[in-house]
């Protein structure tokens, strides 16, 4: 059951989607919005592809398996907090660059956490979804 | 000071890319991987020198600084005994490993165990804090584990690694509860501050007697102390270089020095000299008549093994100057022979294939060094002079010679399990090479370099030592008794002290040791009777019933709230919240209507409405479709109501969650029958709606009166006040989520994590068999 004008309109969605889930991810420390919230939109972006043009094609254009995504992002989250033990500081302390960069604004370990939070978001909502759907 | 993190690091670093190492070079791993080892043993021989003057090296920084947890290092007199013998004897297993293991296709996986255990164990012997001595201490369980299950196709090596871990672990945790009340009472963690303190305020404590026995149950699991010895013997299901390096010269001895590194904190308390020498010298004399019931070589070892830890914990309990000096001297001396033993047992069950006894005879000619190697450490073992088993056991003579209690029990205790010693030491290291050569299951051959220099070189220090022992008395026992007894000694250690009652007790030693060879059949056959008889009422047989009782148990439970039934399961949670919530609230928060008059706007109240309608609709509805859209309106609205009320995050979140929920139903559905089967009896129906009106009353209440009760000062202006000074940014929602409570957010992906593979995983599992498991 393939609607023609989802197919369409998944494939110019998918790319919009996307980038307003980064969008939310980048502006999350200061407006409403994050990693959460992030991941949960590039999932549904993703699934709303899978619906309309079959879940191999979703998976062929993500490129990476849904569950390496968790450990990645797993590993992001977990890295981000080891990294000021480094330093001396305590696990998970926040650290920050002096200067913020352009567009991003100021980049921290809190920023790395929240793309980890991101990960793993968008790969369990899609892992499960996905597998859901194949059988 | 930064040589000390580098030393118990540096193993860990290692044992991360040993597989790698290992698949480079497949043959000469071995080798390669004990330069650790071997340059973590240079590095603390250079420290010999100062603490022999007195001095202690230091380290520490930080770790959870709220709660006075420090990685704080600390390297005197008894750390670097230990770590001597952990690294020294680390390195030779590390090359025997190699060769035992050459071929097999987890070696790399097993080079990692290894040198996490040795990072591991000097991480327990050189912690000066508390906290930290605990996850060291349980990371050495937790290696073993792996360690003992390494050949984990074989269900006895399973159930032996999973009894290692339930004993040392559960010992484990009474010595954390332990360590935290002792921290209570010191108020500082550190065990350089407490036993800066003195004694005085733990022993005047009312829970004194409880803090010793949660300390002294995770030593006397450790170190395999009556009743929990059980788990030693069956932990030689490892590989024979795991029962030399663990289970014989090092983690065993975990718990012993334990008991060393707290004595000055308990000695002078009379539960603590009884307990001591009690369960010691019991487990001496059990630990030897049990390994003269044993024919195979490594059991053999192991309940020897037991025996000496019996010796050394009865010793320590003694707490004079000579009974500790004899302790760390025996435990050197233990270290360097037991291991050559049990890494000889490993050479000869590679070169004849076989570890019993009675089957093994004559192999000098097949296996000259090995059986150089052996006859060096067995002499040790019996005590023979001028080896340095035989310096320790005129040691152990004198100390229980001195001993204020009981002189007489604990003489004579010693010399039974000293003689029986004398035979095991001759039945494992002598008659196996000696006499006529008897047939093996392999014709037996010499093993190669990477196995007999470990046993070779350790029985060649067993010697000498012997001959210089002066020289290691005051370099390595008598720095580490200081420290044990808080004061300074200065004894004199040699082979001959002159005629006295120590050597006439070891002439007797001797004499009996070789009648009890002689005889080793009979008493071998009688031992066995004894014990059979005591099988039932054992140790051994009580930790199977807690076992069996404690997985019953759990399956009975299980039956119980794991029926398979959704509704059932959501029966119990909601019936629990329900109950526990609402008693609070009818009983501690006094439920009320709010005084003032709520102001609902007309568009709140008609969105109120709509939700109103589809939730009945979902109730009404035959149709799976109709139902999960009609809750999806629901959860709409309610992100709706999110928006009005200003919480813009919340309301997103919603939203999404919402949608993919249905997206989630809707591919569910997919997958179940057709058509709602609507069999539930009336009186169920009854009771699912008191339920969802009980759940939904409760909620309404929690919410009303949630909003006047404040029983603690409110968080949330905090948050507020410092979100941009301390986490810089303006979203207090999300920098209470990756800041503040980033902990708590680490925790909720990890389990998001860990749903998203179950799920994965019940759905291959599903397809992959072809039905639901």
């Amino acid at each position: 059951m393939r609607s023609l004008i989802l197919a369409a309109t998944a494939r110019f969605l998918l790319p919009i989607l996307f980038m307003f889930s980064i969008f939310l991810l980048v502006r999350g420390h200061h407006l409403p919005g994050g990693g959460f919230v992030g991941g949960l939109v590039a999932a549904a972006a993703f699934v709303l592809y899978g619906i309309a043009h079959g879940v191999e094609e979703a998976r062929a254009l993500l490129r990476v398996n849904t569950i390496s995504l968790l450990g990645v992002g797993l590993l992001l989250a977990l890295a981000s907090g080891l990294l000021p033990l480094a330093g001396g500081e305590a696990f998970m302390t926040g650290l920050w660059f002096q200067h913020p960069v352009p567009v991003l604004g100021k980049l921290g370990t809190p920023v790395i956490f929240d793309t980890g939070v991101y990960l793993v978001v968008l790969g369990a909502t899609l892992t499960v979804l996905f597998n859901l759907v194949e059988d | 000071m930064t040589g000390l993190f580098t030393a118990v690091f540096s193993g860990f670093l290692l044992a991360a890319v040993a597989p790698w190492v290992h698949r480079l070079a497949p043959r000469r791993s071995g080798w390669i991987l004990a330069s650790l080892p071997l340059a973590l043993t240079a590095y603390f021989v250079l420290h010999i020198g100062p603490i022999a003057e007195g001095a202690a090296f230091r380290a520490g920084f930080s770790w959870i600084p709220f709660l006075g947890i420090r990685l704080s290092f600390l390297l005197d007199g008894l750390s670097l005994l230990f770590c001597l013998l952990i690294t020294g004897i680390g390195t030779l297993v590390v090359v025997y490993s190699g060769g035992y293991l050459k071929g097999h296709p987890e070696l790399g996986r097993f080079h990692a165990y290894l040198l996490m255990f040795m990072a591991s164990m000097l991480g327990v012997v050189l912690s000066d804090n508390a906290i930290a001595l605990f996850v060291f201490w349980e990371l050495t369980s937790l290696s073993s584990f792996f360690l003992i299950g390494f050949d984990h196709e074989r269900a006895a090596a399973r159930a032996a690694a999973l009894q290692a871990l339930l004993v040392t672990g559960l010992g484990g945790l009474a010595l954390m509860a332990g360590l935290l009340l002792m921290g209570r009472i010191y108020g500082s963690l550190e065990l350089s501050r407490m036993m800066a303190e003195g004694s005085g305020p733990l022993q005047s404590n009312p829970l004194f007697l409880p803090i010793l026995i949660l300390v002294l149950a995770g030593a006397f699991t450790k170190s395999a102390q009556f009743p929990f010895h059980i788990w030693l013997p069956n932990a030689m299901e490892a590989p024979a270089p795991v029962s030399a390096y663990l289970h014989a010269a090092t983690m065993v001895k975990a718990g012993v020095y334990l008991v060393a590194r707290v004595n000055p904190l308990f000695a002078g308390s009379p539960f603590w000299f009884w307990m001591l020498v009690g369960a010691g010298g019991v487990t001496m004399l059990l630990g030897a008549c049990l390994a003269m019931v044993e024919t195979d070589l490594k059991r053999i070892l192991a309940y020897s093994t037991v025996s000496a830890l019996g010796t050394l914990t009865l010793l320590l309990g003694l707490d004079t100057i000579r009974a500790t000096e004899a302790a760390l001297a025996f435990l050197l001396v233990h270290g360097l022979y037991k291991g050559a033993l049990f890494l000889t047992a490993g050479a000869v069950d590679h070169g004849a294939g076989s570890r019993n006894v009675a089957e093994l005879g004559g192999l000098r000619r097949a296996m000259p060094i090995t059986a150089l190697a052996a006859g060096l450490a067995a002499l040790s073992m019996a005590g023979i002079p001028p080896f340095f088993g035989f310096v320790g056991k005129e040691t152990i003579y004198q100390a229980v010679l001195g001993s204020s209690a009981a002189r007489g029990l604990v003489t004579s205790a010693a010399l039974l399990a000293n003689l029986l010693f004398v035979a095991i030491g001759l039945i494992v290291g002598i008659r196996p090479f000696i006499g006529a050569l008897k047939e093996t299951p392999q014709h037996p051959h010499e093993a190669p370099v990477d196995l007999w220099i470990g046993p070779l070189l350790l029985g060649a220090i067993g010697l000498a030592a012997g001959l210089v022992p002066g020289a290691v008395g005051h370099d390595f026992v008598l720095r580490a008794a200081s420290v044990v007894m808080d004061r300074t000694t200065e004894t004199h250690f040699s082979l001959w002290h002159g005629w006295n009652t120590a050597v006439a007790l070891s002439l007797v030693t001797f004499a009996a040791g070789l009648t009890v060879f002689a005889a080793r059949h009979p008493l071998s056959r009688g031992f066995a009777r004894v014990s059979g008889a005591l099988a039932p009422v054992g140790p051994a047989r009580g930790y199977f019933r807690i076992l069996d009782g404690t997985i019953g148990m759990a399956r009975g439970v299980t039956r119980v709230f794991q029926s398979g039934y959704l509704n059932r399961y959501l029966l119990f949670v909601l019936f629990t919240t329900v109950g526990l919530a609402g008693y609070t609230l009818f009983f501690r928060a006094r439920l009320s209507w709010p005084e003032e008059v709520l102001h609902v706007r007309f568009y709140e109240a008609g969105l109120v409405a709509v939700m109103l309608v589809a939730a009945l609709t979902a109730i009404r509805s035959r149709a799976r479709l109709v139902t999960v859209i009609a809750l999806g309106v629901v959860g709409y609205g309610v992100s709706l109501l999110f928006l009005f009320f200003g919480a813009p995050d919340l309301a997103m979140t919603q939203i999404l969650v919402e949608t993919l929920t249905v997206i989630l139903f809707v591919l569910i559905f997919y997958r179940l029958p057709q058509v709602i089967v609507l069999s539930r009896s009336a009186g169920m129906r009854l009771l699912d709606a008191s339920i969802a009106l009980a759940c939904g009353g409760l909620m309404t209440a929690l919410v009303l009166t949630a909003v006047r009760v404040q029983w603690r000062p409110s968080i949330a202006s905090y948050f507020s006040e410092h979100s941009l000074s301390l986490a810089k940014g303006h979203n207090i929602v999300n920098v209470i989520l990756v800041d503040f409570r980033g902990f708590d957010t680490l925790g909720e992906i990890t389990v998001l994590s860990a749903a998203g593979i179950g799920v994965y995983g019940l759905l291959k599992l599903r397809s992959g068999r072809g039905e639901a498991p």
